[in-house]
Parts: C-alpha cells; sequence; structure tokens
C-alpha cells in the first residue's frame, strides 16, 4: 500500500515537465512515467555520450540525467516508495540501479523486477547459466538449472520461485515424468520434487508458500510448504492464503467443471464452466472470484453466489474496497466498462484499468480510453478533461480529492481534484 | 535424440517398424486395465455423443478418401480417413476400450504421426464428419496413457516448464529481443522493440522457435512496425509465444494454461488487440481451441493473424513500398488460416499487392492440401521424417505443377508449413524457395 499521507494534497495542477525540454535534450526518449506521488517524471534516454541512462524532471526544474551512462537499459519502474529502479547493463554485465546507485554484483542477465508494498525489490538473475534470485542486491546461497515465477514476499525479506530441482535435458522425457521441478523459498527448494510447479505465492505473514503442481498428466494438486493436498484434480490454478488463519483455497477442476477448494477440499459446490483469480476481503471473511457461470458468460461470484449480470468477453480485476464493496473491470461486445456490487456503469469506453476505491470505499476512480484519449471515470461518470496519457488515480487518504498525473499538449501535469463536483462530463 | 530412417514396412500394416522411445517406452508398463479405464474416462466424460456419432455415422462410401493426402500420396486404404478412424476408434468402441498395449502402440503411430488433423477429408465426407476430431481423442487417449511419441511429448514439457515450445528461458527470450532491436538499430536509429508497454494498441506475439531459430522474423517485425509507424508491445514474461504443442499432444489441461497465459499477458498490458506472426496451428490454439477450453465463445480479445494485419496496412495505404517482388510466386494457403479461419481472399489481396507475378497451385483456398507438417506432425521429429515426406508426394505435384507454370517461390505464411515444404522441396527437387509474407514486405519496404 503507498503511503501517501505525506504527499501534497493541496488542490490545483502544477506543470512537473514537459516534452518540448526533453526533446530539445535528447536524442533518444522511451515512454514517460510519474514517480508515485505526481512529483517527478523519468524516462529512459540518451546522454551526449550517446550512451543509454535514466533522466528525471521535476517542478521548476530542468530535465535531470543519471551521471552513469550504459551499454543497455530497461525496465525503468518507480517503486511504491518513490525510487526509481532499472536493469543497467556494462559489457555484458546487468546490474540494479536505483536512483543512479547501482548494486554492487553484476549478471549475465537480471529481469523480474519485483516489489513488495514498501519498495524492496527483488529479481530474477543467471550468471554462467546457473540461475537465482536476489533481494536487494544479496543473491540466494544456492542456484539452479532453471528458475521461472519468481516473487517477493509480503515482508520483503523473502522469495521463492520455481526451479529445476534435477536437472533435465531435452529430450528426457522419463526422467521429467519423474518429477524434476519444485519450489525454493530464499534458495532452499522443498524436499519433494513434481512434474511442474507453477505460481508459487507466499502467505499474508510471509512464513509460509502455495503452488499449484502436477505429479502425473492426470493428477494436479495445490501444495503448502512441500506437502500436498490429499486429493488431486485434474486440473488447478493458482492458490492463495487466508489472510486470518493458515488455510488455503485454490480453483480446481473436477468431470470438466471448476469449483472453489479450501484445504484440499471442495468448499464452493457449484460447478462453473471457468473459476479463477479468487481474493479475500481485507477482513478475511469473504471470498471473491471471477466465474463463468455458463459457458461463454463472465462474473464476479462473491461466496459462491454469481452476481446476476454478466459479461461477454472478458473480467478483470476484482478489487474489495476496505469496507467490503467489490469492484472490477469487464469487457462485453467489445468494449469496456467498470462494475461494482453487481451493477454496471452506464459509461462503456475502449479501454478501462483497475478501480481504485477511495480508503472509505464511497467513492471509485477509474483510469479509461475513449476515443484515443485517456479520461479518468469518477462514480460511474467520466470526466471531460482528456488527456494523452495517465497514471492510474489515487484518493486522498480522506477520500476528499484525487491525484491526477497526465500528460497534456506535452505537459506532464500533476492535478489534485476535489471529487466534490463542478466538473464537466465527457 | 538420434535420427533414424531405418523403418521398414511391414506387410498388413500402414505402420513401419516404430523408432521411437516415446511410443515405444511409454507402452512398456501399460496393462489391459489401465488402458480400458483411460478409454472409458475419455469416451464416457469427454466426448459426448459426438464421437458415437461419427464412428456409427460412417457408411464406409470412401468418398473422403481422395480427400486425404496421406491416401492421395501413398494410394493405401490404411491411410484413408475412415481406414484411420477403422484401425483406431472404431475398433476401440467395437472392443469397449479392450485393447492391448500393441494396439496402442500402433494407434498412436496413426493418431500423431499420419494425421495431419487437417479437416479437408470433411469436405468430401457426405455426412461431413470430422476425422480430425476422432484422431484427437485417439490422441487424448495415448497422452493420458503416456504414449505420445518423443519429440512432439519433450516440446509439451517445453510448455509445461516455460511456457513456451522451445526451453527458451526467461532471460534468452528478452536477450534475444534486445539483440534483434540491436541489429535493427544498425540500419534504423532508434528503432525499438518496446517491452511491457501498457495500452499499446498492438501486442505483438510470436512462437518459440522465432526466438531460437528464426530470429530475423522478429528483426523484420520491428522493422515493419516501425515503418508503419505502429504502437506496438511485446511482454518481458512469458505469454509471448502463441504456439501450442499440447493441443496436438492431447495435454488440454496444459493448452489451457498456455493459452490463459498468453491472453492474460496482452490482456494484462491492456492491448487493444494481438497480432500474432506468421503461424497457423497457434491461431487454431487461440481462436478455436484454447479460447473455447477455456470457457470464451471467442477470444477475449481481438486477435489476428499477420496474414490479416499485413492486408489490412495495404488496404489502409499506411505502408510504402519500393516496388513490388517480380519473381514469380505461387501461395500456400495453410489450412488452420485458410480452412479453419477463410484468410484465403485476404492472402490473395496480399500477393496481389506485394507480388507482381502470382501463380496460383490448384487446388488452393479451403481446399489446399496440407504440407504433411500440420497437426503436430513435423513435430513428431526424425523418427516419423521420411514417412511424413513421402505423405507430401502429392503436395510435391502441386508444388511442381506451379512451378511448371512458371513459380519459383512459395508463400507459406506458417512456420510448420515452412517445415514440412522445405523437406518436400528438398526431397522431391522441387527446387523453389520459400519465403513468408514477413520476408516479402521487408524485402519490398520503401524505408525512410
Ligand atoms: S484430417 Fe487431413 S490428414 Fe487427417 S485424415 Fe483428414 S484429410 Fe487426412
Ligand atoms: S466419406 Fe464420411 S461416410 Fe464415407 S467413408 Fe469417409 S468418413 Fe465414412
Amino acid at each position: 500500500m503507498i503511503n501517501c499521507d505525506s504527499w501534497d494534497w493541496d488542490k490545483g495542477k502544477k506543470e512537473v515537465g514537459k516534452f518540448s525540454d526533453w526533446r530539445e535534450k535528447f536524442s533518444y526518449i522511451e515512454d514517460i512515467s510519474f514517480s508515485p506521488d505526481g512529483e517527478k517524471i523519468a524516462a529512459i534516454v540518451k546522454n551526449e555520450d550517446m550512451e543509454f541512462t535514466v533522466s528525471t524532471q521535476s517542478e521548476g526544474a530542468e530535465p535531470e540525467t543519471w551521471e552513469t551512462g550504459y551499454d543497455k537499459v530497461w525496465n525503468l519502474r518507480f517503486g511504491p516508495d518513490g525510487r526509481l529502479s532499472a536493469f543497467v547493463s556494462d559489457t555484458g554485465e546487468w546490474k540494479v540501479s536505483t536512483d543512479d546507485n547501482t548494486w554492487e554484483n553484476g549478471y549475465d542477465f537480471i529481469w523480474n523486477m519485483r516489489f513488495n508494498k514498501s519498495g524492496v525489490i527483488a529479481v530474477s538473475a543467471q550468471k554462467e547459466l546457473s540461475y537465482c534470485a536476489i533481494i536487494n542486491d544479496v543473491p540466494w546461497e544456492n542456484e539452479f538449472s532453471k528458475l521461472t515465477d519468481m516473487v517477493i514476499s509480503p515482508d520483503g525479506q523473502s522469495s521463492t520461485a520455481v526451479i529445476e530441482s534435477i536437472p533435465v535435458l531435452e529430450g528426457e522425457i522419463f526422467k521429467f515424468r519423474g518429477g524434476c521441478y519444485s519450489v525454493a523459498v530464499n534458495g532452499d527448494a522443498w524436499d519433494r520434487n513434481f512434474m511442474n510447479v507453477w505460481k508459487p505465492s507466499f502467505s499474508d505473514d510471509s512464513s509460509h508458500v502455495a503452488a499449484s503442481v502436477r505429479t502425473s498428466y492426470n493428477d494436479y494438486y495445490i501444495a503448502v510448504d512441500g506437502k500436498t493436498w490429499d486429493t488431486p484434480f485434474s486440473s488447478v490454478w493458482e492458490p492463495c492464503f487466508d489472510p486470518n488463519s493458515q488455510s488455503v483455497i485454490a480453483p480446481v477442476k473436477r468431470g470438466g467443471k471448476w469449483f472453489l477448494a479450501k484445504d484440499g477440499a471442495i468448499f464452493w459446490d457449484r460447478p462453473y464452466f471457468q473459476l479463477w483469480h479468487q481474493i479475500y476481503s481485507p477482513d478475511g471473511k469473504r471470498i471473491a472470484a471471477i466465474v463463468a457461470p455458463e459457458f461463454g458468460r463472465w462474473t464476479l461470484a462473491i461466496d459462491n453466489t454469481p452476481w446476476q449480470i454478466t459479461f461477454s468477453d472478458y473480467l478483470t480485476d476484482p478489487i474489495f474496497s476496505h469496507d467490503g464493496r467489490l469492484a472490477c473491470i469487464f469487457k462485453d461486445r467489445g468494449r469496456w466498462g467498470v462494475a461494482v456490487d453487481g451493477k454496471a456503469w452506464d459509461s462503456i469506453v475502449d479501454m478501462a484499468w483497475i478501480p481504485v476505491f477511495s480508503n472509505d470505499g464511497d467513492n471509485i476512480a477509474v483510469k479509461v480510453k475513449k476515443d484515443g484519449f485517456y479520461h479518468i471515470a469518477l462514480n460511474g461518470k467520466i470526466l471531460d478533461t482528456k488527456y494523452e496519457y495517465i497514471e492510474n488515480p489515487i484518493f486522498s487518504p480522506d477520500g476528499s480529492t484525487i491525484l491526477i498525473r497526465g500528460c497534456q499538449g506535452g505537459s506532464y501535469n500533476r492535478d489534485v481534484i476535489s471529487i466534490k463536483g463542478g466538473f464537466s462530463y465527457a | 535424440m538420434s535420427e533414424s530412417n531405418s523403418a521398414t514396412e511391414s506387410k498388413n500394416s500402414g505402420i513401419k517398424k516404430i523408432d521411437d522411445q516415446g511410443i515405444l517406452k511409454g507402452v512398456e508398463g501399460l496393462t489391459p486395465e489401465k488402458i480400458e479405464s483411460v478409454i472409458q474416462q475419455v469416451i464416457t466424460n469427454e466426448t459426448g455423443a459426438r464421437l458415437k456419432v461419427y464412428v456409427d455415422t460412417c457408411v464406409h462410401c470412401g468418398l473422403c478418401s481422395k480427400g486425404c493426402h496421406y491416401y492421395l500420396s501413398l494410394n493405401d486404404p490404411k491411410f484413408s480417413p475412415a481406414g484411420k478412424v477403422k484401425q483406431t476408434l472404431a475398433e476401440i468402441m467395437q472392443k469397449k476400450g479392450k485393447v492391448s498395449p500393441e494396439f496402442i502402440k500402433q494407434a498412436a503411430v496413426i493418431a500423431y504421426t499420419q494425421c495431419n488433423l487437417c479437416k479437408r477429408c470433411a469436405m468430401y465426407c457426405p455426412f461431413g464428419l470430422d476425422v480430425a476430431y476422432v484422431m484427437s481423442v485417439m490422441r487424448r487417449i495415448c497422452h493420458k496413457l503416456g504414449v505420445v511419441p518423443l519429440y512432439i511429448q519433450d516440446t509439451a514439457h517445453s510448455h509445461s516448464v516455460t511456457m513456451n515450445q522451445m526451453w527458451v528461458k526467461d532471460d534468452e527470450w528478452v536477450d534475444t529481443l534486445m539483440w534483434q532491436e540491436e541489429e535493427a538499430q544498425e540500419a534504423f536509429e532508434n528503432l525499438r522493440i518496446p517491452l511491457d508497454i501498457e495500452g499499446a494498441d498492438l501486442f505483438y506475439s510470436v512462437i518459440g522457435p522465432e526466438p531460437k531459430f528464426r530470429a530475423q522474423l522478429i528483426f523484420q517485425a520491428a522493422v515493419i512496425m516501425n515503418a508503419v509507424g505502429e504502437n506496438w508491445t511485446m511482454p518481458s514474461m512469458p505469454g509471448w509465444d502463441n504456439s501450442d504443442m499440447c493441443m496436438f499432444t492431447g495435454d488440454y489441461e496444459m493448452m489451457e494454461r498456455l493459452k490463459r497465459c498468453h491472453f492474460e499477458s496482452a490482456l494484462n498490458l491492456r492491448a487493444k488487440r494481438i497480432v500474432m506472426g506468421e503461424c497457423g496451428h497457434a491461431f487454431r490454439s487461440v481462436y478455436d481451441v484454447g479460447n473455447r477450453a477455456l470457457g470464451w465463445r471467442m477470444p477475449p480479445i481481438e486477435i489476428i493473424h499477420a496474414i490479416d494485419y499485413f492486408n489490412e496496412l495495404f488496404e489502409q495505404n499506411r505502408i510504402k513500398i519500393k516496388k513490388k517482388f517480380d519473381t514469380p510466386v505461387t501461395l500456400h494457403d495453410p489450412c488452420n488460416v485458410s480452412r479453419g479461419r477463410g484468410l484465403h481472399d485476404k492472402a490473395r489481396n496480399l500477393v496481389n499487392a506485394t507480388c507482381s507475378n502470382f501463380i496460383e497451385m490448384v487446388p488452393n483456398r479451403e481446399h489446399n492440401y496440407c504440407c504433411s507438417a500440420g497437426g503436430g506432425v513435423i513435430n513428431c521429429g526424425p523418427p516419423f521424417k521420411n514417412a511424413r515426406v513421402e505423405s507430401g508426394k502429392e503436395k510435391a505435384r502441386q508444388l511442381l505443377e506451379a512451378k511448371e507454370k512458371g513459380a519459383k517461390v512459395v508463400i507459406a505464411p506458417c512456420h510448420n508449413c515452412h517445415g514440412g515444404l522445405e523437406d518436400i522441396i528438398h526431397h522431391y527437387n522441387v527446387g523453389m524457395e520459400l519465403k513468408f509474407f514477413g520476408d516479402i514486405i521487408y524485402e519490398i519496404l520503401d524505408l525512410p
């Protein structure tokens, strides 16, 4: 969660940077993005020596370029704590650079930058064809011949990934069937191997890991800390932990239909054509999931009761407010929209991003795209102001204002607006 | 994995001596009980009435025979569509699943390597019976029994670990894109292969062999996208591979996982649509089989084949060429995008927009013959290569006929077709050059 108490929440617009300044200064500019608090913009650029580097700009200042230039820079991102990080490489050695300070250790390649909520960084790395994860420049002690699906724990102290625990060569199909994959947590592999493992994830207290596994083509399980559930299913999707206990829930397939299971037993007994992306409400008392109650129709189910309204194409980004309201983004007959507590907003758009609730749950703002421009939609209505580019909106802690970070006519602006009205609508 | 071409044909069967460890070792542990139980499970839980209707409706009229290039090439009723059903599921159903491991061995060879799942025969059957479907059910049974040709099984395993079919690791993927970007920048300053751009108009996906063996195709696509000013992106994480050998081995659970990964990769970036490279089977997996298995009637995001995209660029005058490609060309219609999706007219618009001398091969459009590589057959690898090339005799005849009329280049907008046609061209001394549409467009593109 972004801690935005200390940000400038005074209403009004300020210009953080101008594309024309950048154009004048750089021959090469990649996509410009905003810091979480909107006070800074940043992009990958080429410096005067034609090396790749990063430049940032704040209100009233010139673009400021990192001192170090590189052969390559990619994956420039602001972390939730506002620090700016990228993968940088010189003479084939890759490192993480944060605010122009590079990590000590270099690798043949690094990728998959992951932040925890306070901005701790984990990445996947490869050196001399051995693979590991690294948190804050500290690599795992053990390395593996393959590594995928790395994630960082909520407390930022641990990372986990799927690893090849027994090296298996191409073509060794019978050895593969015997099980050559497992999960490593901080470099230590579970003591059991599986035919496949996918998507490990941590419990909220960072002390347990659950993943989807298969032990044969026909037997899929959820494994928690290396131990599988007792019952196999014909397929499973990624599990998640109950925030109030160590229980694990996961979508499971049986007899051609999907159910939600808890700790190995069917928990939602209603069969669905599809069921995935289950989430707990913040108090841990309710569960929502994306479901297809009939073939080709999509909606959210909450505690095993699907909304009445269904959509033809797609449903994504289910999210609870702190007080238990439920929203998502849908696509129906080619157009996108927002649905809240079982009702679709009237405004239909060309694209919509994850809904953002105010802390009290009373208001919802969404980044949307319509007729080639970005807008903010607020509580069902699209605000008239057009942008060439915007980031997701953020509510002030008291919910009375919204921070909009957007580009208009080449100006990158930070704008705090009251939600109380006086808008014109698109 | 050694290549063996020592196959000899036994008197009574269309099957040459099996030299595939995936099949030979796969049947070793099978018992009749296990076979029966898997068969019952697949037939009862997964096929419904469709399979029974298909098998029962066939009146053995033989009209489908001339629909099948295996039969036309080999002139043996065992290779006719109805003949393949007779040797596999018809017998299984008649014996109520009580068949031997030896039977499964033969059935696996037929289902995986003697049918391209091309669906041409269905157009010739008075009842529209779809033999490709029956062969897919046979493959599903073999997959569940663990009796799958080694090479394609390995490819399916790669999919399950890396989400791509070529064991390309996460780092190798991005590294390859950077390498292609760098190469392209030597010719076109500041050209980019933009990674993970949210809200891009176009998400470009390819198949596993592109970064592994045909990286120049990614280079060419990048040049074309840059030349037309496309707002495009590619993902840095798995989801970039749209191909699907699991669909062909019968591992539908894995197919679902792959398709979900691909769709979500594009949708998480909020791309407007997916444009996929020149591959046929991948298109079938995202537009027909995989999306439906996941619960979608249609794909959740607009997804178009490169033929469609390139054609659109020309129709909308977004692309400038120096001059048309003037070596005489013919066009191979890939089954999955012509019979499967009806892109044959758009493909012809595109040929005419890019080439000055077009010679049709006959038959064509939805009646075109498969390249003999489709349906995962080429992915079954060297042990079946000779048999595959022999079944391409009819295709060779078709190519030679186009050559006689003057064609020198074959445009084949599909990776598997390229593999299959390359072998046919070589084996039958056809002497024609193969190209993708991307090759031709790159060659004639008028760059600033
Ligand atoms: S689907 Fe194609 S290869 Fe298979 S039997 Fe029919 S025509 Fe022959
Ligand atoms: S044409 Fe149809 S009915 Fe006739 S043999 Fe072939 S599959 Fe059977």
